[in-house]
């Protein structure tokens, strides 16, 4: 029997700078070493989640999808009990992570962002201890441990001090290390990040065998390919909100005609716009800025020559045009007006 | 509370110190050795210092060894694995209470300073040759006081890693240690401060002068010294409040 996730009214506000970001910023504090007095005894308030709920089914591969700072790491933090919510509640399985912390941390795997490997160990070392940690007895630990290094090809480092391993392979051992206790749920934050594409494969094909074993996975990622090719169903979430949810087709099929095409102009006359929309298979046309339009359609390449007649009868050139394809991007774009990675 | 992760938090924390054992041991045990060599040796063979200062100063060098090994064991790993890599990660996952992480730290760190205390009593008395008059008439009062001055220092060493950042190490050390050490009595038995009174009852906030001078109750009754009740009292109350701090600050920085 899986174990499921189930957030209620999740909200999460930072006093201070989150971790990642607190580490980024090295010796210089921010605003408060500038600006007038008033200024300095202001707190830093970031709303990093907004009143999410959201229901995680057990067995499923999940994922969170969102740009740098949406909220995504703030989720995982509070589900595995190293972040306090501001508001509302989080579960794994029938446990609130924040009152049934051990209970929670048993059923749990974690592999965070950057890897938080144990740099006084050897990369053997860290999966025993945390074999350990989760009362492994000895034997099985030591058995356990070997299965994941070979299974992660770590084997011929297995005496290495963690802190000699490459980022790559660093990453590789905190996978490796997290599903060392065998937890129902798992949790990977950014878990390609820094890694070559051939691992990258790997680690897919480790994550559909792991889930294929009933286990419930929820990762984030800022890779459309990766939430498309992984994930069983999908959030997409920004500033702290989720704007869409459902699985990766129901998604990309939601976007209106599911073909987007970005549009430049060299100026634009005042109706061209309109005789765009009038165009057969356009369905909406949203203007980013003056001259630039992106119309969401049902085809792609055919409606360029329309296009182009079009603006030429009204005395409009156009400047550049750029075909996407149904995609998760297009999706992001067309419910924030930003670019996944901008 | 699970105590098979709490055994495995603990032997994790003993197998790293012991693959750095010698270097721990040479990082915390150098400077006060070498202390105790010029000022208990050399200083009191060329006549500059009296003989009995060596019965003076071998109690103050065992507390500050083990204060210092206290420390160092605790708040600087804490220090260094709070920062940007967020290293203690791996074991505030672990299914045990985040409270009880800081209890197996403030153990292990008693162990360490117990080790530091152990290994410096004998080369620190074979460091100052004959004339440190050292009695062991009261065992049990001297290992009460090396249980009280080790948890002391670890549980110290737990507040003050949840309490200072990696870039102010320095300034840890310029600034509480040293001042500590200076005025813990270390070197020089509580009344001798006699003729500073203000001074001297400064200094009885700091809790380092009860460890000198329970030490020194306990190994070398014959010279001046606080009353033992008074000292392992203090030491007591101290324990109890860093303990208190050190575990509220830990809970609190483990979670953002």
């Amino acid at each position: 029997m899986g174990i499921g996730i189930r957030i209620e009214h999740l909200s999460k506000v930072y006093d201070s700078p989150p971790p990642s970001a607190a580490g980024a910023r090295g010796f210089s504090f921010g605003p408060s070493r500038s600006g007038d007095r008033k200024e300095k005894k202001k707190k830093i308030e970031i709303k990093a989640l907004d009143d999410v709920s959201l229901e995680i089914p057990a067995g499923q591969i999940f994922g969170l999808l969102g740009p740098n700072g949406a909220g995504k790491s703030t989720t995982i933090g509070i589900l595995t009990t190293r972040t306090e919510p501001t508001g509302g509640r989080a579960f794994v399985g029938e446990f609130d992570v924040w009152k049934h912390q051990v209970e929670a941390k048993r059923l749990i795997g974690v592999v965070p962002q950057r890897p938080n490997l144990d740099f006084s160990l050897t990369t053997r070392e860290v999966l025993l201890f945390h074999g350990a940690y989760f009362g492994q007895n000895a034997r099985e630990r030591a058995r356990r441990a070997d299965e994941q290094l070979e299974k992660f090809k770590l084997t011929d480092r297995a005496a290495q001090m963690v802190r000699e391993l490459s980022g790559g392979l660093m990453q590789r051992l905190s996978i490796a290390r997290a599903m060392m206790h065998d937890p129902e749920v798992l949790f990977l934050d950014e878990p390609s990040a820094g890694l070559d594409p051939q691992t990258r494969l790997m680690l897919w094909d480790i994550i559909r065998g792991y889930g294929s074993l009933g286990k419930t996975i929820v990762l984030t990622t800022h890779y459309m390919d990766e939430a498309d090719e992984l994930c069983q169903r999908l959030a997409i979430i920004d500033h702290g909100k989720i704007i869409a949810e459902g699985t990766p087709l129901e998604l990309k099929s939601s976007i209106p005609g599911g073909y987007l095409l970005r549009l430049r102009f060299d100026r634009v006359p005042e109706d061209l716009f309109e005789q765009i929309r009038a165009l057969a298979g356009v369905r909406e046309v949203k203007s980013a800025d003056s001259i630039a339009a992106d119309v969401y359609a049902d085809r792609g390449g055919p409606l360029i020559g329309p296009i182009v007649t079009a603006a030429q009868a009204a005395g409009a050139e156009v400047r550049d045009v750029h075909i996407q394809e149904p995609s998760l991007e297009t999706l992001f774009l067309h419910h924030t007006g930003r670019s996944l990675r901008e | 509370m699970n105590w098979k992760t709490f055994y495995a938090l603990l032997s994790r924390d003993g197998h790293v110190a012991r693959r750095n054992l010698v270097m721990v041991l040479v990082q915390n045990l150098l400077q006060p050795l070498l202390f105790t060599f010029v000022f208990g040796r050399v200083l009191t063979s060329g006549g500059f210092m009296a003989v009995k200062f060596k019965s003076v100063l071998l109690p103050g060098i065992i507390a500050i060894s083990m204060v210092v090994a206290g420390i160092q064991a605790v708040a600087m790993p804490l220090i260094a694995e709070f920062q940007f890599s967020r290293e203690i990660e791996d074991r505030l996952l672990a299914p045990i209470q985040n409270g009880w992480l800081a209890v197996e730290k403030i153990i292990a760190g008693m162990i360490q300073a117990l080790v530091a205390g152990l290994v410096v009593i004998p080369v620190a008395w074979l460091t100052m040759g004959s004339g440190a008059a050292v009695s062991f008439a009261h065992p049990f009062a001297f290992a009460g006081f090396c249980l009280l001055v080790a948890l002391l220092a670890s549980a110290g060493g737990l507040a003050l890693g949840c309490s200072v950042g990696a870039t102010q190490i320095g300034l840890m050390f310029s600034l509480i240690l040293t001042p500590m050490l200076m005025f813990g009595c270390v070197y020089y038995p509580w009344s001798f401060l006699k003729p500073f009174t203000g001074l001297q009852y400064a200094v009885l906030l700091n809790p380092v002068v009860y460890a000198s001078e329970g030490l020194r109750g306990a190994l070398v009754p014959q010279m001046d010294h606080i009353a033992t009740w008074k000292t392992a009292a203090a030491l007591a109350v101290a324990d109890v409040g860093f303990v208190a701090l050190g575990i509220k600050k830990f809970r609190k920085k483990a979670v953002s």
